[in-house]
C-alpha cells in the first residue's frame, strides 16, 4: 500500500523535474509550436538598381526618390510598424532597390594576432587572456540566508533555516546548501548539509549532484541529484532525489513566489513537500508523502540584499509519518507565526 | 525609497540652492557658468600632449564618493585637435593596476586603438605609453579606458576636432555636454550584485496594488508575459537606485551652466559617456537642430528631443533669443532619474525642471513580435534588401514621437502562437544557457522612436532622419552580408552574440582587407543594445544613396534589426555593446581583418 503512494510521490517528483527541464528546452508560450519560417530567403522582388555606381549628387534639400519604384514589394514586411520619417525627407527610400547581397561565405579565420607584429607576443598573450576573463569568464559568489527564523507555536517556540552559497561562473557553480529546524526545548530536530556541483542546462535551471550530510535527527550521508532554477510564472523551483548508503530514497520539491505589494513589500508564499520511499523507524518517517511545509511570508526590502520578514508557517506530517508522531504524543500538525531575516551578500 | 526622494528632489526648490562639486575636480571645459569653449579655456592641444591617469575623492551633488582622473579631473580634459595634424599622447599610469586609453570613434590604425589583449597589452602601472598617429578627420568624440570597468569610474572625456577647412556648422559659441552615470557603488560591485540578481537594481516593477490601479499592464498581458518570464519594465539594468547622472561631472543639484548671449547660434556637443544608461535629452523652450551625428557632419534635422545611447555623439544647435534661462534636461532611458544641467544668459539663473515621466514599458514589438507586421504576413529580419522597407508602410505623415498613446492591454498574444526561442530561427546562434529567447520576426526599427519616446508629444530624433552632409567615400555594393544576433539571458546577466559570451568564442569575425560587408544586426534580447565598431565609420543602410549616414555606434532596439555596410580596414579592431556591463558579461567580439599591411605584413 505504501509502495503505491511512494512510487506516486516520487513519479511525482520526477514529472515535476521533466516539466521543469521542458519548459526550459522550448521557452514559448502555452501550446505554441508554430516555428517562424527562416528567413533568409527572398523577401526582396526588388529591381536591381544598384545605386552604387550611380553619383547621386543628392541635392541639399530634397532628396532623390529614384529608388521609390522598389518600394512596393517591401510593403509587406515592415507592414504596421514604426512611422515613416517625416520632414519631407524621403530617406528611407533608398536602400529598397538594394540588389541581394549574399551572404559569405568570410574568410578563414586568422589564425595570427594583429598585434603581435607590433608587441611583445608574450605580453599580447597574457592580456588576451585578461581580455577572456574580463568578457564573460569572471567567476562571482553569493552567501543567501533565505529563512532564518524564529518560529512562535503553542507548546514552545522553534527555529528554522535554509540558505546556500555559491561560487563559480554562469555554467559551472560550487553550491553549499543547508537547511534545519528544531524546538527552543528539545534542540535540533533535523539539520542537513548538502555540497553539490550545479551546472546550467537550458536558460532558466540547473541540474546538480552532489552529496548530502545529516547531522541531525540523525546521522546519514546521501549522494543527491535535483535541479532547480525560475519556472513559467515566475515560480521558483527546486526538487531533489537523496539515496542513503543505507539504501533510502527520499525526494523533496520545494517552490516559491514573489508577489509584490510595493517595489519594496513582496509577499512570498512558500512551498515545500518531502517524500520517503520507505519507512525509516530511526528518523520517524513513513513512506509516501511525510511532511508538507506550507508557508506566507512578508518581507520588507530594506535593501534588496537585507530584507526582515513576518509570517506564517504551517507544517504537516502526513502518512505513516503522522502516525510515528502521534505515537510520541506529538500533534502532527503545527502552525507557527514566524519571524526572521532574508539577506544575502 | 530613494527613486521617490529623486523626484521630490528634482521637482523640489531644494535643488536650486544645490551643492557644489569640487571644481577643482573638473576641468576647465566642464566648470559651471562658463561662457563657452574660448581658446583660453585649459583644454590640451598641440602635437605633444601628456596625460596622467590617477585617481582622487570627489563631491557629486554634495556626497563624497571616489572616480579616477586624467591629469587630476574627471571628466578628463578637452582634447581639441585639427584634422590634419599628428599628435604624440603620451599616458602615464599612476593607478595600482593596468589601464588604457580608447580614441572612441577616432580613425587610428590598429595598434594605436588602445584595447588590452587586443590592439596592445595595455599600460601597467608605472609605466607610459605614447599613442602616436595622423589626425584624419573631424568631429565631436571622446576617450575612455579600455581595461575592466574604469571606464564606469570617470575614466573619459571629450575630444572636439576642429576640420582642416571651413567649418559646415556655423555658430557663435559651443559648450561640450559630457553626459555620464556615476555610481556611489563600486563598478564591480554593481556587476556581482547584477549577477546575483539581475532585476535588483529596478524599483519600478509591476506590482498587485498597480494591477488593482489600473496601472501597467492588464491582469491578462501579466499573466501572458509571466508565462514567458519576461519582464516589460527590465528597460535598464542599472538605475538611478545607484546611479547619479551627471552633466560635464555636475550633477543635477550641481547643475551645470552653460552661458550664451540671446540670439546667438550655440553649438551643444552631446557626448554620452555614461557606462550603462542611454538618455533622452531635450531643451524645453528650444529646438535642438540636429547637425552632427557621432562626428560626422549630417544634414540638419529639426527636433524636440533624441535619445543618445551610450558612445553615441551628437552635435545640435540651440538658438535662443529670450534673455532667460532654458533646462537641459537628459532623462534616463528608464525614468529613474535625469541629468540636469541649465543654458543661462548669467550665471544663477535656473529654469522650472520638469518631473520625470512615465517609465515605459516593453511590448511585443520588443520581443521580436511585431503584431501588426505577422497579421500583414511576416518579414524578412535578414540582410538583403531589408534593410529600406520600415518605415515605408507606416503612416504618411506621422512624426516620430507623436504616436497616440498605445491602449492598454495591447501587448497580450491575442490568440497568437509563436515560439519565442526556435532555433530553427537563427541557425548561426549557439543554443545555450545564454540564450534566453530568439526573435520570431524581427523587423528594422531605425524609423522608430527609441524606447520611451513613442508618444512624448513633440518630435523625436529617429535613425531615419540621418542624411550624411559629405558624400560616402566607398559607394561600393557590398559583395557579401553578414547577420550577427545580439543575444542574451536577462535572468542569468548573459550577454553575447550569436549564443557565445566573448569568454567562449574560439575565433573572431573575419573580413577581408577592403571588403565591402553589409552587417545586419539582429537583436534577440529584449533590451537595447548601443553596437561599437572600432577603427571604422559604418553607413547605415538608408537615405539616399551615396549620402548615407556614418556612425562608429549605433542602438539596435529590442527585436529590432539594423544594416549598415562597411570597408574592412587592416588589423584587428574590438566589436561590443557600449552598456559596460553587457560588455563585461560578455557582449564583446573581434573584427580580424587580413590581409595586414605594413609591418611583417603577410
Amino acid at each position: 500500500m505504501n509502495r503505491i503512494a511512494v512510487a506516486g510521490g516520487l513519479i511525482c517528483l520526477a514529472i515535476a523535474a521533466r516539466a521543469a527541464a521542458q519548459s526550459t528546452d522550448q521557452t514559448s508560450m502555452p501550446g505554441m509550436s508554430m516555428p517562424m519560417p527562416v528567413a533568409k530567403a527572398p523577401a526582396t522582388p526588388a529591381p536591381e538598381t544598384t545605386p552604387a555606381k550611380e553619383p547621386t549628387p543628392a541635392p541639399a534639400g530634397g532628396n532623390s526618390m529614384a529608388d521609390m519604384p522598389g518600394m512596393k514589394g517591401m510593403d509587406m514586411s515592415g507592414a504596421g510598424q514604426g512611422q515613416a520619417p517625416t520632414g519631407g525627407d524621403m530617406a528611407s527610400a533608398a536602400g529598397a532597390s538594394e540588389p541581394e547581397i549574399p551572404a559569405g561565405p568570410p574568410p578563414p579565420a586568422p589564425k595570427d594576432h594583429a598585434a603581435d607584429r607590433y608587441y611583445a607576443p608574450a605580453a599580447m598573450a597574457a592580456a588576451r587572456a585578461t581580455l577572456r576573463q574580463e568578457h564573460g569568464g569572471a567567476a562571482l559568489s553569493q552567501v543567501m540566508a533565505n529563512l532564518a527564523e524564529y518560529q512562535a507555536r503553542p507548546g514552545g517556540g522553534g527555529y528554522r533555516w535554509d540558505g546556500e552559497a555559491w561560487f563559480g561562473g554562469d555554467i559551472n557553480k560550487f553550491v553549499l546548501t543547508s537547511e534545519g529546524e528544531g524546538s527552543v526545548r528539545q534542540g535540533l530536530n533535523s539539520a542537513e548539509l548538502q555540497a553539490l556541483y550545479a551546472r546550467a542546462v537550458t536558460p532558466y535551471f540547473d541540474l546538480h549532484a552532489g552529496v548530502r550530510q545529516d547531522f541531525a535527527p540523525l546521522g546519514r550521508t546521501y549522494a543527491t541529484v535535483g535541479f532547480q532554477g525560475l519556472a513559467p510564472y515566475w515560480l521558483d523551483i527546486q526538487g531533489a532525489l537523496f539515496l542513503s548508503t543505507r539504501g533510502e530514497l527520499l525526494g523533496r520539491l520545494e517552490g516559491t513566489y514573489d508577489l509584490r505589494l510595493t517595489q519594496r513589500l513582496i509577499l512570498q508564499p512558500r512551498a515545500e513537500l518531502n517524500l520517503a520511499a520507505q519507512d525509516t523507524p530511526q528518523t520517524q518517517t513513513g513512506s509516501g508523502l511525510s511532511t508538507a511545509e506550507l508557508g506566507l511570508r512578508l518581507r520588507y526590502e530594506v535593501r534588496r540584499e537585507f530584507a526582515p520578514y513576518i509570517g506564517i508557517s504551517y507544517d504537516q506530517k502526513v502518512g505513516r509519518t503522522a502516525d510515528f508522531a502521534r505515537a510520541r504524543g506529538e500533534d502532527p500538525a503545527a502552525a507557527s507565526l514566524v519571524v526572521g531575516i532574508r539577506a544575502w551578500f | 525609497m530613494k527613486d521617490f526622494d529623486r523626484r521630490q528632489l528634482l521637482q523640489g526648490a531644494s535643488l536650486l540652492g544645490g551643492g557644489l562639486a569640487l571644481s577643482s575636480m573638473l576641468p576647465g571645459w566642464a566648470q559651471s557658468a562658463t561662457a563657452g569653449l574660448a581658446p583660453a579655456m585649459p583644454t590640451l592641444t598641440g602635437t605633444n600632449i601628456d596625460l596622467t591617469i590617477s585617481h582622487a575623492r570627489v563631491a557629486v551633488d554634495g556626497r563624497a564618493s571616489h572616480t579616477l582622473t586624467i591629469n587630476g579631473t574627471s571628466p578628463g580634459p578637452l582634447l581639441r585637435l585639427k584634422e590634419g595634424q599628428s599628435v604624440r599622447l603620451s599616458v602615464k599610469n599612476d593607478l595600482s593596476e593596468e589601464t588604457s586609453i580608447h580614441w572612441h570613434g577616432v580613425l587610428v590604425p590598429f595598434q594605436m586603438d588602445g584595447v588590452p589583449g587586443v590592439t596592445f597589452p595595455g599600460i601597467k602601472p608605472g609605466e607610459t605609453f605614447v599613442y602616436e598617429f595622423p589626425v584624419i578627420q573631424s568631429g565631436t568624440y571622446w576617450y575612455h579606458s579600455h581595461s575592466g570597468l574604469q571606464e564606469a569610474e570617470g575614466h573619459f572625456g571629450p575630444i572636439v576636432i576642429d576640420p582642416k577647412d571651413a567649418d559646415p556648422v556655423a555658430h557663435d559659441r559651443e559648450h561640450v555636454v559630457v553626459l555620464s552615470d556615476f555610481s556611489f557603488m563600486h563598478p564591480h560591485m554593481v556587476f556581482k550584485r547584477l549577477k546575483q540578481q539581475p532585476g535588483l537594481f529596478n524599483y519600478q516593477k509591476e506590482t498587485l496594488p498597480g494591477l488593482l490601479a489600473g496601472k501597467d499592464q492588464t491582469l491578462k498581458e501579466r499573466v501572458e508575459w509571466a508565462g514567458m518570464r519576461m519582464d516589460p519594465t527590465d528597460i535598464s539594468d542599472v538605475t538611478g537606485a545607484v546611479l547619479k547622472f551627471l552633466i560635464n561631472g555636475h550633477g543635477p543639484r550641481d547643475n551645470w551652466t552653460g552661458l550664451f548671449k540671446p540670439g546667438e547660434r550655440v553649438r551643444l556637443r552631446f557626448i554620452n559617456s555614461a557606462a550603462q544608461m542611454v538618455f533622452d535629452v531635450r531643451i524645453p523652450g528650444l529646438k535642438l537642430l540636429i547637425v552632427a551625428a557621432d562626428g560626422q557632419n549630417v544634414r540638419p534635422v529639426e527636433v524636440d528631443e533624441f535619445q543618445i545611447g551610450n558612445a553615441e555623439t551628437y552635435d545640435v544647435i540651440v538658438q535662443p533669443t529670450e534673455d532667460r534661462a532654458f533646462t537641459l534636461v537628459a532623462e534616463a532611458v528608464d525614468r529613474s532619474g535625469m541629468a540636469r544641467g541649465t543654458l543661462a544668459p548669467r550665471a544663477g539663473m535656473t529654469a522650472p525642471v520638469p518631473p520625470l515621466r512615465e517609465r515605459p514599458l516593453a511590448t511585443m514589438k520588443d520581443m521580436g513580435m511585431d503584431m501588426g507586421a505577422m497579421t500583414m504576413g511576416g518579414g524578412s529580419p535578414s540582410s538583403g534588401g531589408m534593410a529600406g522597407t520600415a518605415g515605408m508602410a507606416g503612416m504618411p505623415g506621422a512624426v516620430p514621437g507623436t504616436a497616440p498613446p498605445k491602449p492598454r492591454g495591447f501587448d497580450a498574444m491575442g490568440g497568437m502562437k509563436m515560439s519565442m526561442r526556435d532555433p530553427r530561427n537563427a541557425p548561426g546562434v549557439k543554443m545555450g544557457p545564454g540564450v534566453q529567447t530568439i526573435a520570431p520576426m524581427p523587423i528594422n526599427r531605425t524609423a522608430e522612436p527609441g524606447q520611451g519616446l513613442q508618444s512624448v508629444g513633440h518630435r523625436v530624433l529617429v535613425y531615419r532622419d540621418l542624411i550624411a552632409l559629405a558624400p560616402n567615400p566607398d559607394t561600393r555594393t557590398p559583395s557579401r552580408s553578414l547577420d550577427i544576433r545580439l543575444t542574451g539571458n536577462m535572468e542569468r546577466f548573459m550577454w553575447g552574440f550569436d549564443g557565445e559570451k566573448f569568454s567562449e568564442t574560439t575565433k573572431p569575425y573575419a573580413f577581408r582587407n577592403g571588403e565591402r560587408v553589409r552587417v545586419t544586426l539582429i537583436n534577440d534580447t529584449m533590451m537595447a543594445h548601443p553596437i561599437h565598431l572600432h577603427g571604422h565609420f559604418f553607413d547605415l543602410v538608408h537615405g539616399p544613396a551615396g549620402f548615407r549616414p556614418r556612425k562608429h555606434t549605433v542602438i539596435v532596439l529590442p527585436g529590432g534589426t539594423v544594416a549598415w555596410d562597411f570597408t574592412a580596414v587592416p588589423g584587428d579592431w574590438a566589436f561590443h555593446c557600449h552598456m559596460l556591463y553587457h560588455m563585461h558579461a560578455g557582449m564583446f567580439q573581434v573584427f580580424s581583418v587580413r590581409l595586414l599591411e605594413g609591418r611583417g605584413a603577410a
